[in-house]
């Protein structure tokens, strides 16, 4: 009888990291779940902010699939870390602010040192959903060796998916596991991943179509950029990226910028923000909660406050009454005539 | 004999997947039969700490929901 031998894998939460361990699985291998949190990361908390995800279960799909796997997930921290990789990616960025290559080696490296840290454990091996062609960035034929290389894991690395299409790994040559039930992959198809999950009898899965990352959204990314002109400097922090998912952004000014709540969800997670930004919102009329990031001159709270009036069920009313929040200072309040849409152009857009 | 520890976590405005790291992390350092009572804002916490609670074998002992507070109430497993 052969020793039993354990994988970490790591987990997005999508379906081919969850078909790669049940493949690991199916061949006696011991699977725990790794998943890390950059802060950019779609799971879960953006559907819980607003309103009209409320029919949506809120799950976080990696502890989800981790669940109907029966093995244990891992969710690493890894925010800071993450910045370096954003902002000095070796391998440049993809269509929008998205370092996935270089994301990919960071996830692998961050994998690899997890699992010295937990040697104790016994694992003897790393496994990713990845799949040749998948994502035009990160999952190429030529780039699966970079990542394998740069991350430190070299052939411990083993993509059960698309494991045919490439050279043998350790696992593989060893016998740890049967290259011939491995799978060959390639290319966007999803096809030969829907048969597989069919066959395997998982029929609820998460299927994001931009991946798992805001960074390959366009909106996203640009609201990125703005801040980073704004601030004239590329550093955030978590708040920083957690409020650019939410609400319309509109500059005005290129000193501040507003946030304005969508919905009653989202203007309930600004307040938590008002302690630490001047808030806005209207007290004569129903309407959103603004927050106001930046720097604004004196003459500008009721430019300001016309543009939240507008947003609110005020906005054809001659006047609004809107309470504007200094943080540490009592509220005060002022008359705004709200803004007409001509009023606001284009570029104010975020 | 000895004694069950009880600890609680803030993790109110946080969002999840945070309260899940912290109640991880601060699980790590507690040992089987302690209780841990996590303190959260975010409605996702809801299902993600008992998910993850059942997936380490951890117990959920309590879940309530008071003012605009989600209070989880973990015993640490084996």
């Amino acid at each position: 009888m052969t020793s039993q031998h354990k994988a970490v894998a790591l987990i997005s939460g999508g379906l081919d990291s969850m078909l790669a361990v049940r493949v690991m699985q199916e061949q006696g291998i011991e699977v725990e779940g790794i998943n890390f949190f950059t802060g950019f990361c779609v799971e879960g908390h953006t559907h819980a902010i607003r309103n009209q995800h409320k029919d949506k279960q809120k799950r976080n799909n990696a502890l989800w699939v981790a669940e109907q796997l029966g093995i244990k997930l891992h969710i690493i921290d890894v925010i800071e870390e993450y910045k370096d990789v954003l902002l000095n990616p070796k391998h440049g960025y993809g269509t929008n602010m998205n370092p996935c290559l270089d994301c990919k080696i960071f996830m692998v490296r961050k994998a690899v040192e997890w699992v010295r840290q937990h040697h104790m454990q016994g694992f003897d091996f790393i496994i990713t959903g990845e799949v040749i062609g998948q994502r035009p960035k990160s999952q190429l034929k030529r780039t699966m060796p970079i990542v394998a290389a740069e991350s430190g894991a070299d052939d411990l690395l083993l993509r059960p998916l698309c494991a045919k299409n490439l050279q043998p790994t350790r696992p593989e040559r060893e016998g740890w596991v049967d290259r011939e039930k491995l799978y060959g992959f390639h290319g966007r198809n999803r096809k030969p991943q829907i048969a597989l999950a069919k066959q395997f009898g998982f029929d609820d899965f998460a299927t994001p179509a931009g991946g798992c990352c805001f960074l390959t959204d366009e909106s996203y990314s640009s609201k990125l950029v703005d801040l980073w002109k704004a601030k004239n400097s590329r550093e955030y922090e978590l708040d920083d990226i957690m409020l650019l998912k939410v609400g319309r952004h509109i500059r005005p000014k290129a000193d501040f910028k507003m946030i304005i709540a969508r919905d009653a969800g989202e203007s309930k997670f600004l307040e938590g923000y008002r302690k630490q930004f001047i808030s806005l919102y209207s007290t004569s009329h129903n309407g959103p909660m603004a927050i106001i990031d930046g720097d604004i001159e004196q003459q500008d709270f009721t430019l300001a406050a016309s543009i939240v009036a507008r947003y609110g069920q005020g906005r054809d009313a001659d006047e609004v009454e809107v309470e504007i929040t200094v943080p540490d200072k009592p509220p005060r309040h002022i008359q705004a005539r709200p803004i007409s849409v001509e009023q606001v152009p284009q570029e104010w857009y975020v | 004999m000895v004694r069950v520890k009880q600890v609680e976590l803030d993790a109110r405005r946080l969002l999840c997947p945070l309260p899940v790291i912290k109640t991880q992390n601060k699980v790590a350092e507690l040992s089987s039969g302690d209780i841990l009572k996590v303190i959260c804002t975010d409605p996702g916490a809801l299902s993600d700490i008992p998910a993850w609670a059942r997936i380490h074998g951890h117990l959920i002992v309590d879940s309530v929901e008071e003012d605009d507070e989600i209070i989880i109430t973990v015993r640490v497993g084996a």
